[in-house]
């Protein structure tokens, strides 16, 4: 147990402890060495190199230097990232090799380790991380602490205003003047919908009931977006933060956190994060001194989309199927074994403690009059710069992909970019300067999501991608109702016939009247959103379905069935770039020469298509 | 309690008041306005999952749900918008293309809820044709098959068996398209903790669920000359068995279902009546015994076999506590094939004894070694008043037009008490009546005991008879047995009696009754008309105390001696297993 | 000599048994137990035996048919021990852009089986992973969880030589 003078002596001991992270001015003598410890780093060994620089370190007998696991930097693409503070020097794609000599050559002599730098968009040579493009036209609220502290120490944490909110609503706010602040900021729910945050807290409030729950939603589903897991990853302790405050705001003293059980990581530093507050007396009984009591468990989610949907989790919860309730009733009157809970997302909570500390006047000078704030985005598929990013409401798609993003590599052009994962859309070219909020994704037949964001190239074929988001949804479906269970099903079925080639323009309608049916008839978020990627496929790639349909033919060859990889005798160089990396040795040619596929052999990999330097294999 | 404070909407241009609480089917039923459902069934399973109920509520985005959701004041519902009805079609679309379509080969064709919609709909073909789900199907059990190809997923099976029962025998697996209803393991009924009550049976809408056929091997027998083929028909058959004919629930057609038993070609037509009788004669002396010397009281009723399967599969250590009686059925066919055997001079062995019930465990408990005398069964073959009806349709016998005839003597002769056998609180009754005779030695005051009767699942009751005082419960519904054995097994409880029957309200509501739409169990309460029919039948008896039967007294005196002696333990008791509930 | 056999059979059902009960002890008999009981069973022997689900039923008073449902319904639990060689190949959207599909089709193509089952000599079993959160590396497949990224069929190819070989 901590009192509050307590933890006020660590922050600001901490704090200033912990300034060469945030002030690259500061004349230290001490170095910290941040490696990225996110998911996306450590499948590159980021663990090993923080071994690496450790022993070599002790080896040397260096002082002055700490190593420290930090959460994701956001740039994944070039990972693993070490960061050097406080001159803040970024070293991308860094090996356990490579430890050596950047202990020899940055820490002991003081020099840059010139070819571990970053390359930017243009190709030159960065040093560090602010003057990235990827860094500039991001706003960090929810990924503020991600890279800069150590998420398994509560210290450092607190050395950033960490539970400063928490004193502030337990000493200073009575639980309407939080929701107040919270409504008055604007704050929407990250998960998808984007349903007002304060309504919520206000619904669950006035809900009837002594025993109530805070839920935070971290089964996020969505293939490809990994936002709310770099969040816990990086920055634990500002969603509990968040999450106690919620409980003090509506009245609850239970809160779980339903988890994916594939975030082994998040779940760990989330469980670290709660006994840290358990001990210093955040967590438990009479926080702060206060009649308040507040704890939180952890339950882990067993890899089951739909438990993204929160009745769906609040069952699984319970050890139930991850079935959907049919609503109303809502959860904030009837949710975890009936009793009114409240469900936020993960990157909702974590706006929540910024939110209280810097006001809501602060927080809705930020973004578009209907959507305040910043989003985070799960940026992947075929742009330059993969990884997370954070920007204000309102930043065109344009900005994201191009500044942000660096492009599409390959000299390839950009041919869609899809939003929502499996409940959203593709939103074409033409749409490129859409400033994304909520309503103007909407308006073009995608939604905001959780934030994953798929760019894709024109050798992406859309009838193929629509196919796969439903063969997503059709896996994940929980078979509840029936237009979800069957409809989805057959809609699968239609468009595997499309790009088999066997489909005729009935099969067409019948897409589409189950498109349009579908959303109307089934339970929950997952059904009624599934026909989306078909749809906003449809509106915006009609011919290519119809190309399918009429002609047998799909323009990228990604229909197997319908493609015939050939290479253009008139832009073959005969570099033998497809020949050296066809599995199945398949193409045949003469250096210099024509090279030729045997159709025989071939197994329509299409790395061939992906190697070829002059774009000449189709 | 306070009463509920009225709603008021409108649906389909009619002004409706109706309780706060009342959900959108459940106002519209009441004016008569129908609403399309499958998988609802009234206070069994509303969950929403088919979608065939949904309507379009004003100023609300999306259907609701009117299966579960709530009325609300000023509320503006269309039960069937051309949108309402579009999004129906499309939705029988998608469960007819997962669906065998067999209808002409299906043991449900013209009592099956999803054809019924396909014929209101005028289905003409299916357009979202597709793959389809293919189950094998599983009939290793004695009792229940299941065929899953028909399976539309409403999951009232699931419902009767986890939340009613609290069997849980079978449940949701599987996720998607893949989904179904099926037991751990995919494995048989057989092999899991299911009780063969048949409440699934009665849940189903479609031909997923029925019995094990039986009629095959009783028409089999009929036919063979050499063979005396006796049937018996069960208490509850009478009463439901004219439903299956069109004629309304609760009509009493025992003298019909006599003359079709005989045209069918039966030699002799009995009534389990008095082979409830013989049990009340057993229970009742073998439950004042225990009363006297109080060995192992509360002491339970016996005569239900799923329940009997229940115990020994959950508390099997309370298996001394059942009375050892055989049930009803068993102890007549017993008797059949010792004392009328023996007066007729015919070989046992040459006896085939039907048993029509209103059951589905007793196509269980029949095959059971310990229902065997003297290395025969004491029954060959159960048949349902279902299976009962399907045979009467084959003969092309007019059911309703016939005349009347009475049971074979000397083994049709019935009381009062024997036939409330078939309804809950029925054989507590019927042994109350005979056990205050036996231990007052004075004639009953009050032959009727209103404390057990009505369909309450669990009904207390503290019953004077003499000076003693005797504390009685009566359960119905699986789901209720548990409640009653949980109290006994932690101590807070001090029955003395009591009886148990698996199915909820009896065995006028057993598995193998004629089975009721979604729509005519939310309209009619099937088993109070239904029970009414059997008191009824007690009222007009002649004798309506079984230890007052003639036929009873005289075989006592002729054949067996003394209830509960020798012989009688014999022919009429039997003993108990404790069985693991999953045997793979 | 097939008594033996059987017994060897019993005497492993009971340490499984034992061992099962030492999870459950761990937790309350609180229905909402089940899911982190059957994921510490799955983490512990890579699939859900069942007579774990026995176990489970009669301590939690959970009927084995719903059990099997829970159990069914959530991809992370399976009723089959995986392969020696757990490949997982991401198909989540990031990585599906960036070609995973054609890594999936090779190596269900290579293995001859389907996702979802082993190769009947036990060595490799195939499974997809939705988001492995290596999307910076996609497309991805993962062998045991070990993540190898930027994957082609060809590098695919490669590593499945090193296994089938035994040199990894």
């Amino acid at each position: 147990m901590k009192t509050l003078e307590e933890i006020e002596a660590i922050r600001t001991k901490k704090r200033k402890e912990l300034d060469i992270r945030v002030n690259s001015n500061v004349g230290s003598k001490e170095k910290h060495i941040l490696v990225c410890h996110g998911t996306g780093c450590t499948s590159s060994k980021s663990p090993e190199i923080i071994n690496t620089f450790r022993k070599i370190i002790k080896e040397k007998q260096i002082k002055n230097v700490r190593v420290i696991q930090t959460g994701c930097f956001g740039l994944c693409s070039k990972g693993p990232i070490v960061i050097i503070r406080p001159e803040d020097t970024f070293y991308a794609m860094v090996t356990p090799e490579d430890c050596k000599e950047i202990v020899e050559k940055h820490i002991i002599e003081g020099k840059i380790v010139e070819h571990l730098l970053c390359k930017d968009i243009d190709g030159s040579k960065v040093q560090n991380l602010d003057s990235l493009t990827f860094y500039k036209k991001q706003k960090r609220i929810a990924l503020k602490n991600c890279g800069v502290i150590d998420p398994e120490n509560i210290d450092e944490y607190i050395a950033f205003d960490g539970y400063k909110a928490l004193e502030k609503v337990l000493l200073h706010m009575t639980p309407d003047e939080v929701i107040e602040t919270i409504e008055k900021s604007g704050l929407r729910g990250r998960g998808g919908a984007g349903f007002p945050t304060g309504k919520k807290w206000e619904l669950t409030r006035r809900a009837t009931g002594k025993q109530k729950y805070v839920v935070c939603n971290a089964d996020e589903g969505d293939p490809g977006a990994f936002m709310d897991r770099s969040i816990l990853e990086g920055d634990p302790h500002s969603v509990l933060e968040a999450m106690i405050i919620a409980g003090y705001a509506i009245c609850a003293n239970q809160g779980y956190i339903y988890v994916r059980a594939e975030y082994p990581i998040a779940v760990e530093r989330f469980k670290i994060a709660i006994e840290q507050a358990r001990k210093y007396g955040l967590l438990g009984k009479n926080i702060f001194g206060t009649d308040f009591d507040f704890d939180v468990d952890v339950r882990l989610g067993a890899g089951a989309f739909v438990c993204g949907e929160e009745t769906a989790l609040l069952e699984s919860i319970e050890g139930k199927r991850g079935q959907p309730r049919v609503k109303p009733p809502y959860p904030a009157n009837q949710g975890l074994w009936f009793k009114p809970t409240l469900i936020n997302n993960v990157e909702t909570f974590a706006n929540v403690t910024r939110i209280i500390l810097n006001g809501a006047d602060w927080y809705s000078s930020i973004g578009t009059e209907n959507s305040k704030g910043t989003k985070v985005f799960a940026l992947g598929g075929n742009v330059v710069n993969i990884g997370l990013v954070e920007v204000p409401m309102g930043t065109t798609l344009r900005e994201i992909v191009y500044d942000i993003g660096g492009g599409i590599p390959n000299n390839r052009d950009f041919k869609a970019a899809q939003t929502g994962g499996p409940s959203g859309g593709c939103i074409p070219k033409e749409h490129l300067d859409t400033p994304i909020d909520y309503e103007s994704l909407k308006q073009i037949g995608s939604m905001m999501g959780s934030g994953g964001l798929i760019v894709m190239d024109d050798t992406k074929c859309m009838v193929n991608l629509a196919k796969f988001y439903l063969s997503f949804t059709v896996d994940e479906s929980c078979g509840k109702c029936t237009p979800c269970r069957i409809g989805t099903k057959r809609m699968l079925e239609l468009l595997e016939k499309i790009t088999q080639g066997e489909a005729e323009l009935e099969d067409l309608e019948k897409l589409e009247e189950l498109a349009v049916n579908i959303p109307k008839t089934a339970i929950c978020g997952l059904g009624q959103s599934a026909p989306n990627p078909v749809l906003s496929t449809l509106k915006y790639f009609r011919e290519e379905y119809l190309e399918h349909i009429k002609y047998k033919q799909c323009r990228t060859g990604e229909c197997k069935a319908l493609a015939k990889i050939q290479i253009d005798p008139g832009k073959c160089k005969g570099c033998g770039m497809c020949k050296r990396n066809c599995p199945v040795n398949a193409i045949s040619g003469e250096p210099g020469k024509v090279h030729t596929i045997d159709e025989s052999v071939c197994i329509g990999c299409g790395t061939c298509i992906a190697v070829c330097p002059f774009h000449a294999i189709n | 309690m306070a009463e509920l404070p009225m709603i008021h909407l409108t649906i389909d241009n009619k002004k409706v008041e109706v309780p706060k609480g009342t959900t959108i089917l459940q106002a519209a039923r009441k004016v008569n306005i129908d609403i399309p459902t499958l998988c609802y069934l009234k206070e069994i399973n509303a969950i929403g999952d088919c979608r065939m109920c949904i309507t379009e509520v004003e100023g609300r985005k999306g259907f609701a749900t009117s299966c579960i959701q709530q009325v609300e004041e000023d509320m503006v519902v269309h039960t069937h918008s051309p949108a309402v009805i579009e999004a129906r079609k499309m939705i029988l679309d998608l469960i007819l293309s997962n669906h065998h379509r067999d209808c002409l080969t299906c043991e449900k064709n013209g009592n099956c809820e999803l054809q019924a919609l396909a014929v209101k709909f005028n289905v003409q073909g299916v357009r979202y044709e597709g793959t389809k789900n293919e189950h094998k199907v599983d009939d290793k059990s004695p009792a229940i098959v299941r065929d899953f190809n028909k399976c539309i997923l409403c999951r009232r099976c699931v419902s009767a068996c986890k939340k009613v029962q609290k069997i849980g025998a079978i449940d949701a697996v599987n996720r998607g398209f893949a989904s179904c209803v099926s037991t751990v393991g995919d494995n048989s009924l057989n092999d899991v903790n299911c009780t063969f009550c048949g409440q699934c049976i009665q849940a189903c809408p479609t031909g997923a669920l029925h019995e094990k056929d039986s009629t095959e091997i009783v028409w089999e027998n009929l036919r063979d000359p050499e063979t005396f083929v006796v049937v018996q028909t069960a208490p509850a058959v009478r009463v439901a068995l004219g439903e299956e004919f069109g004629m309304p629930i609760g009509t009493n057609v025992a003298g019909k279902m006599v003359t079709a038993l005989k045209r069918l070609g039966f030699d002799k037509v009995f009534d389990t009546n008095t082979g409830a009788d013989f049990t009340i004669m057993e229970e009742a002396t073998e439950f004042v015994k225990r009363f006297k010397e109080n060995d192992n009281l509360p002491m339970m009723t016996s005569c239900c076999p799923a329940w009997v399967k229940y115990i020994e599969m959950n508390y099997p250590e309370y298996l001394p506590h059942l009375s050892s009686c055989k049930s009803p059925h068993e102890m007549f066919g017993a008797v059949l094939k010792t004392y009328y055997a023996t007066k007729q001079k015919i070989n046992p062995e040459k006896i085939f004894v039907v048993s029509v019930m209103p059951c589905i465990a007793k196509k269980f408990e029949r095959q059971r070694e310990e229902m065997k005398d003297n290395g025969v069964y004491d029954v060959d073959a159960v048949i349902t008043t279902r299976e009962l009806a399907r045979m009467i349709k084959q003969a092309n016998i007019e059911f309703v037009e016939l005349e009347d005839e009475g049971f074979d003597n000397p083994m049709g002769e019935a009381t009062g008490a024997g036939a409330i056998f078939g309804v809950t609180g029925g054989v507590m009754e019927a042994a109350l009546r005979t056990a205050s005779e036996l231990i007052t030695k004075k004639p009953l005051e009050k032959i009727n005991f209103e404390e057990v009767r009505g369909q309450k699942g669990i009904k207390r009751a503290t019953i004077k008879i003499g000076e003693k005082e005797v504390k009685i419960v009566v359960a119905s519904g699986l789901g209720n047995a548990e409640k009653i054995m949980e109290e006994i097994k932690k101590g807070k409880a001090d029955y003395q009696f009591v009886e148990i029957m698996a199915c909820p309200g009896g065995c006028i509501m057993g598995g193998g009754e004629p089975i009721k739409s979604s729509k005519i169990r939310e309209t009619i309460d099937v088993a109070k008309k239904r029970s009414e029919a059997m008191y009824t039948i007690d009222e007009k008896s002649k004798v309506r105390l079984s230890h007052k039967n003639p036929v009873l007294q005289k075989i006592y005196k002729e054949y067996l001696g003394e209830p509960g002696g020798k012989l009688a333990h014999e022919l009429l008791h039997t003993h108990y297993q404790k069985r693991e509930k999953y045997s793979f | 000599m097939p008594e033996k056999k059987e017994q060897s059979c019993s005497c492993m059902e009971q340490k499984l048994k034992k061992e099962v009960k030492k999870i459950l002890e761990v937790y309350t008999q609180e229905k909402d137990n089940l899911i982190p009981i059957l994921n510490d069973i799955q983490v512990k022997y890579g699939y859900i035996p069942q007579i774990a689900q026995k176990e489970i039923s009669e301590y939690l008073k959970i009927p084995m048919a719903e059990i099997y449902g829970v159990i069914t319904f959530y991809s992370r639990f399976t009723l089959k021990p995986k392969g020696k060689y757990a490949i997982s190949v991401c198909l989540g959207t990031a990585c599906f852009v960036k070609g995973s599909e054609k890594i999936m089709e090779r190596l269900k193509g290579r293995l001859k089986i389907k996702e979802g089952e082993t190769t009947p000599d036990g060595k490799f079993s195939i499974d997809s992973t939705r988001c492995v959160g290596a999307c910076g590396i996609a497309p991805v497949f993962t062998i045991n969880g070990e993540v190898y990224g930027r994957a082609t069929v060809k590098k695919l190819d490669e590593v499945l030589d090193k296994l089938e070989k035994g040199e990894m």
